[in-house]
């Protein structure tokens, strides 16, 4: 008897990993050859795995539910003493087979040097004439190669062209892609898989498409975004707030806080006091998702989404949790400034751990933002809209026309779940309606 | 057009300059009773007198000295290094003060002087008479490093070297001298220095060389014609200053490159080409550049067999061509 490990086996050349479903024997039990023994799940088939031999299973290595890498051990069977050897022969010549053999290909490595080898007392022309087919050429061996890389000609013709490289034939050793071939697809016309990567940067004539260049900000805010969707599941809550009291507020003390501050009192600053506060309560929102840890922030760095003229900038307050409403407002100011006038420095933008996204001002009263990754949440402040709305008194019901806003989260579901979040917005939505037009601005 | 062999391209040229202009004068080891060693200078010595055809003591820093000095004080001389092996003493006289006449006065003198050097192997000349040491010389700002591989090219540099007002290290392939024929036209004519020759037009590789081995990087891109395989052969001509917009419109044109030189590897001017191109047609490459060159070893052997071994063929080349091709 002897142990040997069972590995999942490569399914296809694109998949990887895979997860590990139920086990459909245990340890102990014995299994014949092609027995079904797990079930293997990747994102492109869902199967039962045979057992590769006959024997008894061990232990389980992968539990299920654990994603593994394609060729990882995943269970430990006893097999008999020749199952073993068979088994450790046909891993071994796969992996001789599969390696690749460059080294045989190279002209440097199969000349005899000066200095080596024995010379027989022969004619010298005999010498060299049995000697030049060995410096001549080894063939290249025409082996697949699993991945592909391209050369800085072939990249740049394909990228210039707009050629999507995967489906172009490569002729080259190893069935690399070479110039000639790209040469050739461009010269067969555009590839019919990517229709859209032809750049374009002037206007055809009416009605027909007009392709634009992005700008690198533009590109920069595309793959963030691409990266925080891929990466970061995205969950929602949207909280109503009756922000009629603070209107009032802001109404009632404009005059005099711009008279004692200097600056204007905007709906911003209580927003940002608000949030502020809510985040120290509620520190699980104030966090990131750090290699399989989730990390706490010490400080509460809030980011403001801005328009600015090249696409969407986030300027930082730092510890904004720590500054009263006059404070924020005098940060505020200057901040926005900057970032709408696009000079902003390196440290107006540093340190964020959560964004505030004030969509209200263009207009929207709902909104679902993605999440400046690796925050673990951003929320919208929507547009405050006067609203018929229901209160209930000591009197009973009764309708009233309030000013109303929506507070929208997009949280990090590996972080948060909807309950923290809920504790969040209710913590927010509370810090939001406790003015009144004649409370005291700190 | 008459047909003539590289040593009498060059002694032709010498002769005519000679004939041309009263300042130049020629001298070095056995030029003069004995026409040279490889008889680059025979006839001159009864053509002009022993004043402008001096047989020197076999000494080379005195050589090198001496051309120096005459030139600084306007005369243009060709002093022959008998065989390159042997210039190590008037190192000193060419890279230590030739290469900084110019620019140690801010020009107001210059060493319009020549230095012709015999070089490389495949002659049987063993560890002393064999080597191919130009890279040294290439490597120096202030000199000007010519290595012709044709009769054509030979006389119509060498005349333009000696009618430059800056050193230049003219060097000869001695297997080259009786070996390679051509024509070359009747009458005056120069070459410029820092021009390189596309010897061979092709769009499949391009392939930098010099000196003997480009003759046969030619023989084998005859080869690999008949292959399907078309390259383009660039004769460098100049080692410094170096032609880099030949050298970098080829390989635009090919995306793949390979230098050749019977030079070791490691340090050789391939090196360089390598880098340059790297630097300046990076996103045109297609391929990693490839170099044949001579092994690292300290010398050409003297042993038949190994010399065969140490010098790049034909067959040697045309098999990296074909790897070039292959990628």
């Amino acid at each position: 008897m002897a142990t040997i490990g069972i590995e999942l086996p490569h399914v296809g050349e694109s998949v990887t990993e895979a997860v590990i479903g139920k086990w459909l024997k245990q340890p102990g039990e014995s299994v014949e050859k092609f027995d079904a023994l797990v079930e293997v799940v990747t994102d492109k088939v869902s199967m039962e795995f045979p057992a590769p031999h006959t024997g008894i299973l061990k232990s389980i290595v992968a539990e299920e539910g654990e994603t593994v890498p394609m060729g990882a051990v995943i269970a430990q069977m006893d097999v008999d003493d020749a199952t073993a050897k068979a088994a450790e022969a046909a891993s071994e010549s796969e992996a001789e087979a599969t390696a690749p053999n460059r080294v045989g290909t190279l002209i440097q490595g199969a000349n005899v040097g000066p200095t080596g080898g024995t010379f027989r007392d022969t004619a010298l022309e005999d010498q060299i004439a049995k000697r030049a087919p060995v410096a001549a050429v080894a063939p290249a061996p025409q082996q697949p190669s699993g991945e592909r890389s391209y050369s800085p000609v072939v990249s740049r013709l394909a990228a210039v062209n707009g050629i999507d490289l995967s489906t172009v034939t490569g002729t080259g050793r190893n069935g690399r892609v070479t110039k000639q071939d790209v040469q050739t697809a461009i010269d067969a016309g555009p590839s019919t898989s990517s229709t859209s990567s032809t750049p374009v940067t002037q206007p055809g004539p009416v009605g027909e498409d007009l392709v634009i260049d992005p700008s690198p900000i533009r590109r920069m805010i595309a793959s963030h975004m691409v990266r925080s969707v891929s990466e970061i599941p995205h969950a929602w809550s949207t909280v109503e707030v009756d922000m009629t009291g603070l209107v009032a507020c802001r109404t009632a003390q404009r005059q005099t806080f711009r008279e004692r501050h200097g600056v204007d009192l905007t709906f911003l600053a209580f927003t940002i006091y608000a949030v502020a506060g809510a985040l120290r309560d509620n520190p699980l929102v104030n966090s990131t998702w750090e290699d399989g840890k989730i990390r706490l922030k010490g400080r509460v760095n809030l980011g403001l989404a801005v328009a600015a003229p090249d696409g969407l900038v986030v300027p930082v307050i730092q510890d904004a949790d720590r500054e009263g409403i006059a404070g924020l407002a005098k940060k505020i100011a200057p901040l926005v400034e900057r970032a709408r006038s696009g000079s902003l420095a390196l440290a107006d933008v540093q340190g964020g751990t959560f964004t505030l996204n004030n969509t209200g001002t263009l207009g929207s009263v709902l909104g679902g933002a993605i999440i400046n990754h690796p925050q673990a949440a951003i929320v919208t402040t929507e547009a405050i809209v006067k609203r018929p709305v229901v209160l209930s008194g000591p009197q009973g019901d009764s309708i009233a026309i309030r000013s109303m806003m929506n507070i929208c989260l997009s949280f990090d579901h590996r972080i948060i779940d909807g309950a923290e979040a809920s504790a969040f917005m209710q913590a927010f939505k509370r810090n939001l309606e406790v003015w009144t037009s004649d409370s005291e601005l700190n | 057009m008459p047909e003539m062999t590289v040593i009498e391209a060059v002694r032709e040229a010498i002769r005519e300059e000679m004939e041309r202009d009263p300042a130049v004068f020629t001298l070095g080891e056995d030029i003069g009773a004995r026409g040279g060693v490889f008889l680059a200078t025979e006839g001159l010595l009864e053509q002009f007198g022993p004043e402008r055809v001096l047989d020197t003591p076999l000494a080379e820093a005195s050589i090198g000295g001496i051309a120096l000095g005459a030139a600084v004080n306007g005369m243009r001389p060709i002093a022959e290094i008998e065989f390159g092996d042997f210039i190590w003493p008037a190192v000193n006289q060419i890279i230590g003060e030739a290469a900084r006449v110019r620019y140690g006065t801010q020009g107001r003198r210059t060493a319009p002087m020549v230095l012709r050097v015999p070089y490389g192997g495949g002659v049987r000349g063993g560890l002393f008479h064999s080597q191919s040491i130009e890279v040294a010389f290439a490597h120096q700002p202030g000199l000007k490093v010519i290595a012709p591989s044709t009769p054509y090219d030979a006389k119509g540099l060498l005349k333009a070297a000696i009618r430059d007002d800056d050193p230049v290290i003219f060097f000869e392939h001695k297997r080259t001298y009786r070996l390679v024929k051509g024509d070359v036209p009747d009458g005056d004519y120069t070459i410029p220095i820092g021009q390189a020759d596309v010897k061979r037009t092709g769009s499949d590789m391009t392939v930098v060389s010099y000196g003997l081995v480009l003759h046969y990087c030619l023989e084998a891109a005859a080869t690999l014609a008949d292959e399907g395989i078309d390259v383009e052969v660039i004769d460098l001509r100049t080692l410094r200053p170096l032609d880099t917009e030949t050298i970098l419109e080829s390989v635009r044109k090919t995306s793949k490159a390979m230098v050749v030189h019977e030079d070791t590897k490691a340090g050789g001017i391939g090196g360089e080409i390598a880098a340059v191109i790297a630097e300046e047609a990076f996103e045109d490459l297609d391929a990693p550049i490839k170099r044949v060159a001579g092994p690292e070893v300290p010398a050409m052997p003297f042993s038949p067999l190994l010399e065969a071994e140490f010098m790049p063929s034909a067959e040697k080349i045309a098999a990296a061509m074909r790897e070039l091709a292959a990628y």
